[in-house]
């Protein structure tokens, strides 16, 4: 019974959203369930924070190793949802200015946006940019000539790094209209269009026929492990 | 229900009644007052959703001033009068057909056309009778997509059923999945955790349930093996679904006992907060082997290069293209697209699923030789544009709906 | 040689990470100073962007999506800022919506950037309307397509759509002559080419601006399911130069306002970087071909 009723659950809902896609008169059900989806999502979430508490309250109160982090964690939790709940520093919406809280969360003056402006920003667009760093480490580890494969991507790597900024220019800028489709930023837009394209679609159409069965399995309630170990 | 209106009468009507409000204007043939339209045709879209009619007209020979066509519409109501006119579309002179979209589909509509032009409008050419944009039982122009579905779906079913009657299944070995074992093994053997990133996606993401499967096999493995798991989420629904799938695994092994959900959390929906987290926690914790399996974005080369800086066994498996070059440069084992949505079937060995895996091979042969077919014809059709190829590729497309 | 060898073999990939912040750091303290940036030659891409807004009548409604937060804003807010440039300097009506959550706070931002500060007379409600954020990811595209409004009922601030004079005429979204999303992963370009474009059978047209990472995966989509595109800030630079240019001076007078060349600026620091990488690419292989010369010549 545990299994089965969330695995007809899966069954109904999945056949009554790909059937929405091709039968009208199915649309509402294809929405109705999208709708459903939603509302467990948002159900989940409070589940999601309780985690969040209950594990990062536990660290701290065992004193584990990096209990430290927990405490910063918890603060920043409750801060950004108080301020987000409670508009501090928000300016009232000028539309409904009769109404309390009628102004955004995020209108500019206020502290949730104070926090995204001076906190999230800058944090997100740090951990983005740590990777320059990390393609640099992996490039210089994974691209070895071993191969005559090995070479060919490497040399697509070399056309494609230059060719992506002026370096191709002031190398084969020199050369004439004639063979400009040499010239390295238009080979590095060539090799993109073309080879890359071609891999691609093949990848593409490899994953949709993938995911079109996998999705049959679980419809069919032949793949079951996503309820925990099928096999 | 198609409706032709013949509007000889209205034409006369309106020419007589023009002739004699705009005698001084028709003086001057530049300036002659806008012709209205000779008839009118209202034809329910066939074969949509619903709510679409398309209006056609036929203009006059001489337009006269006109420059533009209005199209209005009106409803009637459940009294069976008649609501005010709204546009339509407001459309140009050579144009002679529009359509009226986001109509009700139950509703009939009554339409007229106006020729409007610098010197006024003309008369409406009315419909004498009422058009529903009636709700089609199937939406015409999804068929070619409907027939691939049910094509690939008939070839997955039909190898199953033949897996079933006992039909050998050969599927060829993929190195990624027959490393799971080693590389759980690995993690008990050291000591250390095992750490496994279902994606950062939500559970309507088929990657993110693809990842959840595998995570059932990894998990019952480690549950015999005695190894610790841990699977941070970055989604809150998807928390509670690894919850379930690993508890369930901990079950089928044997040792319910061992299960830990605080082992399963969830840490933020923000991308970057997660792979902060997860990565701080690798740099920490030292697990001895990390699996990626789910959908992955610009993250995924932090979580596998700090994977690597820590020595861990790592296997990831994604159908983000984008990604995949990331994962194969950093990790031991790819899955590779299609190979991660099989993993599943691979790993329980089950002859229902393996044979899913064949009428999935049998969808890619069909492709292929529509590819080649296609590829074959568009070359034979630029070589010689007009002949058998062009009318081919032609036909090729209409089948295809391209 | 040998030691060079033995250096790189064990090298702490923390040099690395050293080698790659002076990298970048110099050419942006270089053009910092200068204030010059490097010349761009657009490619039929980019040129395509700007031909698909330079094409449409002025006062064309035009849909804009914001599907990226601040992360990725370091690569897609430059190209965000050239196309509302653009569509304001041609006088385009601006519907901004975002499918990301924090898209809307970087579309305000965008809109005090360019159209508060240098198109004072475009009037908020009027010509441009930030229609905020919606969830539901595919779920939206699928219900604009036949009802936008019931997606977006109301404008970030709270307004009814009914009443925003910008809306007029926009039913659903093949109203618009073009949309444009900005877009760094799911849901982003990749999903409104599969739910919106292909959906509406080719009705929409539509380019855009998105991360490096996904730049390879979208181009099989170009030309025919995406009229135009910009790649990285590579595209952003392009496209960036081609706007500055057709909205100069005829004679060069003035030099474009220093906002306006965010993206050509950072063209900089991308050679640097893309510069180091070819030369640990070969120092890489350099330790490699040694190592296995040591390694064949101790086993003969």
């Amino acid at each position: 019974m545990r299994r089965m009723v969330p695995m007809w659950i899966a069954i109904i809902a999945g056949f009554a959203m790909l059937l929405s896609a091709f039968f009208p008169m199915t649309e509402s059900l294809g929405e109705t369930f999208g709708d459903v989806f939603n509302v467990v999502a948002a159900i989940a979430f409070i589940l999601g924070a309780g985690s969040l508490a209950k594990v990062n309250l536990a660290k701290v109160s065992r004193r584990d190793p990096g209990w430290g982090f927990a405490v910063v964690t918890l603060i920043c939790f409750t801060i950004t949802i108080v301020v987000g709940l409670g508009k501090f520093g928000v300016p009232q919406n000028p539309q409904f200015a009769a109404l309390p809280w009628s102004g955004e969360k995020e209108a500019e003056g206020g502290a949730f946006a104070w926090i995204y402006a001076y906190a999230l920003v800058p944090i997100t667009a740090t951990m983005f940019a740590l990777l320059a760093f990390y393609v640099a480490s992996a490039a210089f580890r994974a691209f070895r000539a071993k191969n005559l494969e090995a070479i060919l991507l490497l040399s697509t790597a070399f056309i494609i790094l230059l060719g992506r900024t002026f370096a191709g220019v002031v190398l084969t800028g020199w050369l004439p209209d004639w063979a400009s489709g040499l010239r390295l930023e238009n080979l590095s837009v060539y090799i993109m269009q073309v080879f890359n394209t071609a891999g691609n679609r093949a990848i593409i159409i490899g994953i949709a026929l993938g995911v079109s069965a996998t999705s049959l399995r679980i419809l069919l309630g032949i793949d079951r492990s996503w309820m925990g170990s099928g096999d | 229900m198609q409706i032709i209106l013949s509007v000889a009468a209205a034409r006369m009507c309106a020419a007589t009644a023009c002739a004699a409000l705009c005698a001084p204007l028709c003086a001057s043939p530049s300036a002659s007052p806008p012709t209205p339209p000779l008839s009118v045709t209202a034809a329910d879209v066939p074969w949509d959703a619903g709510g679409s009619i398309e209006i056609s007209w036929v203009p006059a020979a001489n337009l006269g001033s006109a420059t533009t066509w209005l199209v209005e519409r009106s409803e009637i109501g459940a009294d069976g009068t008649s609501g005010p006119w709204v546009t339509v579309a407001e459309v140009a002179i050579a144009t002679t057909t529009t359509t009226a979209a986001k109509l009700s589909h139950t509703a009939p509509y009554w339409f007229r056309v106006t020729a409007v032009g610098s010197d006024g409008s003309s008369s409406p050419t009315n419909s004498p009778a009422h058009t529903t944009a009636h709700r089609n039982f199937f939406i015409g122009e999804k068929l070619p997509l409907f027939s691939a579905i049910l094509t690939v779906c008939a070839c997955v079913i039909y190898f199953i059923l033949a897996a079933r009657k006992g039909r050998p299944m050969k599927v060829r070995r993929i190195a990624a999945l027959e490393a799971i074992d080693n590389a759980v093994g690995r993690a008990t053997e050291m000591g250390r955790p095992i750490l496994f990133v279902a994606g950062i996606q939500d559970m309507d993401n088929i990657q993110t349930v693809a990842g959840i499967t595998v995570l059932g096999h990894v998990s019952k493995t480690a549950a015999e093996y005695d190894a610790t798991i841990e699977v941070p989420t970055s989604r809150s629904l998807v928390m509670e679904a690894a919850r379930e799938t690993v508890q369930a695994s901990y079950l089928a092994a044997g040792r319910p006992e061992a299960y830990n959900a605080d082992l399963i959390r969830y840490i933020t929906d923000e991308q970057f907060g997660f792979v902060a987290y997860v990565s701080g926690r690798m740099v920490r914790e030292k697990p001895a082997t990390c699996f990626y399996m789910g959908c992955f974005y610009a993250e995924s080369l932090i979580l596998a290069e700090t994977g690597n800086s820590i020595g861990a066994i790592q296997i990831a498996g994604t159908a983000e293209s984008s990604q995949l070059p990331f994962f194969v440069a950093a990790c031991d084992y790819t899955l590779i697209g299609e190979e991660f949505m099989a993993a599943s079937a691979y790993l329980s060995g089950e002859p229902d699923q393996m044979g899913s895996l064949k009428g999935q091979d049998a969808g890619k042969a069909i492709a292929s030789v529509l590819i080649i077919v296609g590829v074959v014809l568009a070359t034979f059709a630029a070589l010689s544009p007009g002949g058998f190829a062009t009318a081919a590729l032609g036909a090729l497309r209409g089948i295809l709906g391209s | 040689m040998k030691t060079l060898v033995a250096i790189l073999e064990k090298l702490d990939r923390r040099w690395i990470f050293l080698a790659m912040a002076l990298a970048v750091a110099g050419p942006i303290l270089i053009i910092g100073i200068t204030g010059k940036t490097l010349p761009e030659t657009p490619t039929p891409a980019a040129r395509a962007v700007y031909n698909a807004i330079e094409s449409l009548p002025p006062g064309s409604p035009i849909l804009l999506s914001f599907d990226f937060d601040p992360g990725s804003g370091g690569e897609l807010l430059p190209m965000a800022t050239s196309l509302v440039h653009q569509c304001a300097a041609r006088g385009h009506r601006m519907i901004f919506i975002a499918l990301w959550p924090l898209g809307p706070t970087l579309i305000d931002q965008t809109i005090k950037k360019v159209i508060q500060s240098d198109y004072p007379n475009l009037k908020e409600g009027v010509d441009y309307v930030n229609l905020g954020f919606q969830s539901g990811n595919e779920a939206v595209m699928k219900v604009i397509l036949t009802d936008f409004r019931k997606a977006f009922p109301t404008t970030k601030s709270g307004s009814a759509v009914s009443t925003v004079a910008a809306m007029k005429g926009i039913e659903r979204v093949s109203d618009f002559p073009l949309l444009i999303t900005i877009s760094a992963g799911y849901p982003g370009a990749k999903e409104w080419i599969q739910y919106v474009v292909s959906s509406s059978g080719g009705k929409v047209k539509m380019v855009t601006g998105c991360t490096g990472v996904q730049t390879p995966q979208l181009f099989p989509y170009y030309p025919a399911q995406l009229n135009g595109m910009l790649g990285a800030i590579k595209g952003a630079a392009e496209y960036e130069a081609l706007v500055n240019e057709s909205l100069a001076p005829k004679d060069h007078s003035a030099a474009p306002n220093p906002k306006y060349l965010e993206a050509q600026r950072r063209m900089g620091p991308q050679l640097g970087a893309h510069l180091l990488m070819v030369a640990l690419i070969i120092l890489g292989n350099i330790a490699f071909f040694a190592a296995r010369k040591t390694k064949a010549g101790a086993t003969s």
